[in-house]
């Protein structure tokens, strides 16, 4: 359970600093031009991600959702420094990844690490298990002798629930499960500090999803582990993170513990995403008022002015179309970017 | 539930099977089940248990030479389409079944106008005039809820978003007024949102026009709200039938046992833990004997080993492939 912070004061829409945060993002934008057009010519700019601050505590998750295109893999992307950002700060244990040299940023790079969704598009299919697995601890220098690297591979494998036997496989002879779990142990092997998950069970099967759900929380306590979730599953995200952040359009709508945004949700597109969920049993169903949203996800290339949610909201006002609302906290704790809260 | 009219569509004892080089996948074995005149009727399960390619069966779609119908009988309005002729055939895919896939993208054809789409069904099975065409075109797409239809026919199925996609394909299985319609997981696709607004579209257009629907999809959520029954199937069989609200409320397959503890819910508490079906996926090219289902079933007796389960009632219209069906009456669905 993650306490409420105390009541902070700083600048809108920032989280005050916390001693045990692991990664404190501050401000960041991806922006990506791109030629516009049918006919090429015009160029238009994409705020992939646009002034978004965050922080997450060490052994914390944290749950970054929203629908597609609404930046929250690309914000992933850039804190792993996979993306450079166009602006902002991302301080990872303290230290700003901007300012880091190749070598501090090499030695990031091995406590940050990543899952990534398609387990079979992110392993190789002409190595073995084992020297998928294997690889980046050579490749580091950090267990440098083979019979000790093969020994650790099956520790690893054991980590991530799989039988030692399944080092001599391909990825091929797995079942989606099983290669997500070869992926887990593969991030393992750094022993990293931070893991950012980007959609780790979206392309699994439903009875599989809780298996890789229940490994992912037992090794965050195994090992210390400090998540940032990224989902479009709300279901599976509340049951994983301690805190939520929803995006829309490249911003973060609302940020707050998992209690608040799930049993009190303010912002109008996190309701509305709430009430989408269909739930698993038609007697619920057939009592729940849903908010069907109209409308679609504009295009991020000709975002609307003032709120980016104005068009669909079902409470906008005027003032809406105006100025783009400030991310700030509704009540302690629980930051929400909408005047009409 | 409401029960719809009479029978449309009946499957007997439906068995496809593919050639793969790690030998025969029999990928729909012996299933049987129906669809009556209206109503919503789901195929759930995950994936390779063969709710898919139980609807390109239907369709007579399954792809040759590898995969074969072997046996069985797929009878709609009283007719076995496995006997009609290829010409036969075609005039029912196009007018009386209506198919929506997952990826519209994949299932749209990127070189013709979204007009061109929407008119060529109805001129050819409906003997329609490019006039009347185009009218019944500009309709369609404003019963889906696309605006401008006119602006629209002119363009292409890339310059659509996701969610207009899948609203014309449901637009073009609507063209010719069919009776039934096979959607294949046909929200998959899209955000949460968008899904929200297709589902509800999907609903209201079978409700206003009468069409029978057959949902298929790994969503127990999705067919929670929209299906009136549901088949579950695993490993190319139908292990639980009932109607949704039975179900839901008094699984008697472990399977399904197991896949509604397996989601969280958002309408729940949270728990401490999911409970999760334990093992992988079974493989169809060596699948064990007995019930498929017993390596993972935390229920099996020494009979599941080596007696496969058929379907038995359990109560009025709901069955259940499981020997220890009656065991899991009491106090499982917590």
């Amino acid at each position: 359970m993650s306490a409420p912070a105390p009541a902070r004061q700083g600048r809108p829409g920032e989280e005050p600093p916390r001693s045990d945060d692991i990664l404190v993002v501050r401000n960041l934008s991806k922006h990506f031009e791109v030629s516009g057009g049918f006919l090429g010519g015009r160029r238009g700019v994409v705020k992939a991600v646009d002034d978004i601050s965050f922080s997450i505590r060490r052994g914390e998750t944290l749950g970054l959702v929203g629908e597609s295109g609404c930046g929250k893999t690309t914000t992933g992307r850039c804190v792993l420094q996979l993306e450079t950002p166009t602006s902002g700060s991302i301080l990872f244990e303290g230290k700003d990844l901007s300012a880091a040299t190749p070598a501090e940023l090499r030695a990031v790079r091995r406590k940050m690490q990543v899952i990534f969704q398609d387990p079979y598009s992110s392993l190789n299919p002409r190595m073995t298990v084992g020297q998928i697995i294997a690889e980046p601890l050579a490749v580091h220098g950090i267990v440098t002798e083979r019979v000790a690297r093969e020994a650790r591979v099956r520790e690893l494998l054991g980590h991530a629930g799989l039988l030692p036997a399944m080092a001599r496989r391909y990825p091929h002879e797995l079942s989606g499960g099983q290669r997500q779990r070869v992926g887990i142990a593969r991030a393992l092997a750094m022993e990293p500090t931070l893991i950012v998950c980007d959609e780790p069970v979206s392309a699994l099967d439903v009875s599989i999803q809780a298996q890789i759900i229940n490994l992912l929380e037992e090794l965050q306590s195994d090992f210390g582990l400090t998540y940032l979730f990224v989902a479009h599953d709300l279901s599976v995200v509340r049951h994983i993170s301690d805190r939520v952040a929803v995006m829309y359009l490249g911003k973060i709508v609302e940020l707050t513990d998992r209690q608040s945004l799930y049993e009190d949700p303010q912002h109008p597109y996190t309701k509305a995403l709430l009430s989408a969920v269909p739930i698993p049993d038609p007697a619920v169903e057939l009592l729940r008022e849903r908010t069907v949203l109209g409308g679609e996800v504009p295009s991020p290339l000709n975002p609307p002015a003032g709120c980016v949610f104005h068009p669909r909201c079902p409470i906008a006002v005027d003032e809406c179309k105006a100025a783009v609302p400030e991310l700030r906290a509704v009540r302690p704790g629980h930051l929400a970017a909408c005047i009409r809260v | 539930m409401e029960r719809g009219g009479d029978l449309l569509l009946e499957v007997r004892n439906l068995q496809t099977q593919f050639k793969t080089s790690s030998g025969v996948v029999r990928a729909v074995d012996g299933v049987s089940w129906d669809v009556r005149t209206g109503e919503t009727v789901a195929l759930v399960g995950e994936s390779g248990c063969g709710k898919s390619v139980s609807a390109l069966s239907i369709m007579r779609l399954v792809s040759a030479p590898a995969g074969r119908i072997v046996g069985g009988e797929i009878l709609f309005k009283g007719r076995d389409l496995l006997k009609l002729t290829d010409a036969d055939m075609r005039h029912v895919r196009g007018r009386e079944i209506g198919m929506i896939f997952q990826e519209p993208m994949t299932s749209l054809n990127p070189v013709l106008t979204v007009g061109r789409q929407l008119t060529e069904p109805p001129e050819i099975h409906l003997g329609m005039t490019p006039e009347q065409s185009r009218a019944r075109a500009i309709e369609l797409l404003g019963m889906v809820g696309i605006s401008d239809p006119e602006r629209r026919l002119q363009q292409y199925p890339h310059q659509f978003s996701g969610g207009m996609r899948q609203r014309m394909m449901i637009a073009m299985a609507m063209t010719c007024s069919p009776s039934l319609i096979l959607a294949d997981e046909p929200t998959t696709a899209l955000d949460v949102t968008i899904q929200a607004q297709i589902l509800e579209l999907m609903k209201g257009l079978s409700r206003k026009m009468g069409v029978a629907m057959v949902m298929i999809t790994h969503n127990l959520g999705v067919v929670a709200r929209y299906a009136d029954r549901v088949n579950v199937m695993y490993a190319g069989r139908i292990v639980e039938r009932a109607t949704a609200a039975e179900i839901y409320a008094n699984p008697r397959h472990p399977y399904t046992l197991g896949l509604l503890r397996s989601v969280p819910r958002l309408d729940e508490p949270r728990r401490a833990k999911l409970l999760p079906i334990q093992g992988q996926p079974p493989d169809l090219s060596h699948l064990p004997p007995g019930c498929a289902f017993q390596p993972r079933c935390q229920f099996a007796i020494e009979r599941c080993l080596r007696e496969s389960p058929g379907l038995a009632p359990v109560t009025a219209g709901h069955v259940s492939a499981c020997w220890v069906s009656s065991e899991l009456g009491q106090g499982t669905t917590a």
